[in-house]
């Protein structure tokens, strides 16, 4: 048996203000989604951060497809990992396809132009976010779920065996969030391996095979994710009670964080 | 105006550097022929007097040339630094460097150094001041942007301050000088400056069109360019020593010419698009073509007298970043 496509040992990173991530393992295998899951500053971000060799761990290892992250150049790694950024800058001077068209940038030799393949590529890519039509416009004109899917677009342009979402939903409406991540699972389907930062409680129940929980840059708790997302867990890891139950009509995992007033409304009822 | 265009390919580069081209040999042309003394059609096919010859061969045309290849750095050494600082505003002289020229230029003029060795004397200035912005803005191993903008801009206002108490402490002939020097004007290069210049510029346009994915690439910022395959670090160091290496060539040779490197990018971006692979070679032929025509302009706006060429590029210039700043600020795009 080969070993997972992304794998994480004991990886560790400080940045200076002590902030970081202790010893985390996780692994991601080809056609698998796994939630990456947790409060503000538990680390999510800094682990996308080094699985995309951004930054490089100070302990531990990270392994994609079978090579060592570090001994691997920036555009090997870009052609085996690619990231849906959380945000794509407003005031990116290109249109829609040329950005998306930077996505083909790791597979291109020195000073080859984007063939006619390339551009079938990242049209596709377009297409399959629902974004065709936003194709000539200027990034800088769109708004904000709209660059969101721009983003994705490029990076299913790269067209890498691994992708790495970070809140790629953040700025999505529902409909979006649902198409986008209906897309996600068919790449899974199709043997790519994917990680997904979310917030959304509620996609993650719905769309991760496994969910890994981080609190303060360490590793809570892990696994598939009917038996992970579980009140004890979140409740825990999230610091504030949250509920889990399912959909009576469509059986999906329902994730519901208690306010102020649900509670009240609750002790009444007890 | 809203320009809808098709993604660069090989063809579509070849026919605008063509345009370009021709674009550059039309100033050319203009920058020989026109002038103080014109020279007329029916002259130029019925044969030159050995004094038309004279000024046509020997007094326009190396100003023709000098002004065409340093208006090519100053364009190119611009795009260099707007693409590093990811920001269209950006310009050699933002960046200290043309400061730590002119004053070294300045402190060789009032030490006495011949006329011949100014130009080294400047280049040395602007490695120095190089040498310091690169070491001051490099934060744990690597060139931080704000740090560089920040550090450009006092090190701009610190070499203002010493050039005006330089200036305080010259004599009435040194002052003149220093003056003349800061204002920008064309040289009549030697060939070994020329060559120099022309050489550097068309390495740099090269150097610069041949990293255009990976510039491109840039915009997304530091880690989205990382998360692409682009070597960072690497590419930001080796874009920031062509852009400053640029300046310190041109304006050791020509003084303080401002603008060139702010309007010709400019321009050529919203004609052509902000594709490093086109804009980097075609800012550099604009650029050229733009400082043939602004000495031009310089050499006729009070004929016989001559402006310096600073004068022009920056009367053009300084609205032009004024309008854009603002445009910007409104979020009209650029």
């Amino acid at each position: 048996m080969s070993e997972p496509a992304l794998v994480a040992r004991g990886a560790g990173f400080a940045y200076r203000d002590g902030h970081g991530v202790a010893a985390i393992d996780l692994e991601v295998g080809s056609g698998e989604i796994v939630g990456l899951l947790g409060p503000n500053g538990a680390g999510k971000s800094t682990l996308v951060r080094m699985l995309s060799g951004v930054l490089a761990p100070y302990r531990g290892s990270i392994r994609l497809f079978g090579a060592e992250l570090a001994g691997l150049a920036r555009i090997e790694i870009a052609r085996r990992v690619a990231v849906v950024p959380q945000e794509t800058p407003s005031d990116l001077p290109y249109t829609a396809l040329e950005t998306v068209l930077l996505g083909r940038h790791p597979h291109l030799a020195g000073l080859a132009f984007e063939s006619d393949a390339d551009l079938e590529l990242a049209h596709a890519a377009l297409a399959q976010l629902g974004a065709e039509e936003l194709a000539e416009r200027p990034v800088a004109e769109l708004s904000a779920g709209e660059r969101q899917r721009v983003a994705a677009a490029r990076a299913l342009a790269q067209d890498t065996p691994a992708l790495l979402l970070d809140e790629p939903t953040s700025f999505l409406d529902l409909r979006f969030q649902v198409e986008l991540f209906d897309l996600v699972r068919g790449l899974a389907a199709r043997g790519r391996a994917i990680l997904a930062v979310l917030h959304d409680l509620n996609l993650a129940a719905e769309y991760c095979d496994r969910v890994v929980l981080l609190a303060g840059g360490r590793l809570d708790a892990a696994g598939p994710t009917a038996e992970t997302l579980t009140y004890a867990n979140l409740t825990r890891v999230y610091g504030t009670e949250i509920y889990v139950d399912l959909n009576d009509l469509t059986g999906s995992l329902v994730v519901t964080p208690l306010s102020d007033r649900a509670r009240r409304r609750l002790g009444h009822r007890r | 105006m809203k320009i809808s265009r098709a993604p660069l390919d090989r063809r579509r580069l070849v026919r605008a550097l063509a345009l370009g081209v021709a674009a550059l040999v039309a100033a050319l042309a203009a920058g020989v022929l026109l002038g103080a003394a014109p020279v007329g059609w029916s002259t130029l096919a019925s044969g030159l007097s050995p004094v038309e010859r004279a000024i046509l061969l020997d007094v326009r045309l190396p100003r023709v040339l000098a002004a065409a290849v340093l208006g090519a750095a100053l364009a190119l050494a611009g795009v260099a630094f707007q693409a590093l600082l990811r920001n269209p505003l950006a310009d050699p002289y933002v960046l200290g460097v043309s400061g730590g020229a002119s004053l070294g230029g300045v402190l060789a003029l009032v030490v006495g150094v011949p006329a011949a060795a100014l130009p080294v004397a400047a280049f040395g200035g602007a490695l120095a001041a190089l040498a310091g912005l690169e070491r001051l803005a490099t934060v744990a191993g690597r060139l931080d942007v704000l740090t560089l903008l920040l550090t450009g801009a006092v090190f701009n206002a610190a070499t203002a301050a010493a050039i005006v108490l330089v200036q305080a402490l010259a004599s009435r002939e040194e002052l003149h000088a220093v003056v003349s020097y800061l204002l920008g004007r064309v040289p009549a290069l030697g060939g070994g400056a020329l060559a120099a210049v022309a050489g550097a510029s068309v390495a740099a346009a090269i150097a610069l069109g041949g990293w255009g994915r990976a510039l491109n690439a840039l915009a997304l910022g530091e880690e989205g360019a990382a998360q692409l395959g682009v070597e960072v670090g690497r590419l930001q160091r080796a874009v920031f020593v062509v852009g400053a290496l640029l300046t310190a060539l041109a304006v050791s040779w020509a003084g303080m010419i401002g603008f060139v490197g702010l309007v010709v990018p400019h321009v050529v971006r919203r004609l052509a698009g902000p594709d490093h692979r086109l804009l980097a070679p075609l800012s550099g032929l604009a650029g050229a073509a733009f400082l043939v025509l602004a000495d031009l302009g310089a050499r006729l706006a009070m004929a016989p007298r001559e402006l310096p060429v600073g004068v022009v590029t920056a009367i053009v210039g300084g609205p032009f970043f004024l309008v854009v700043l603002r445009r910007r600020r409104e979020g009209r795009g650029v």
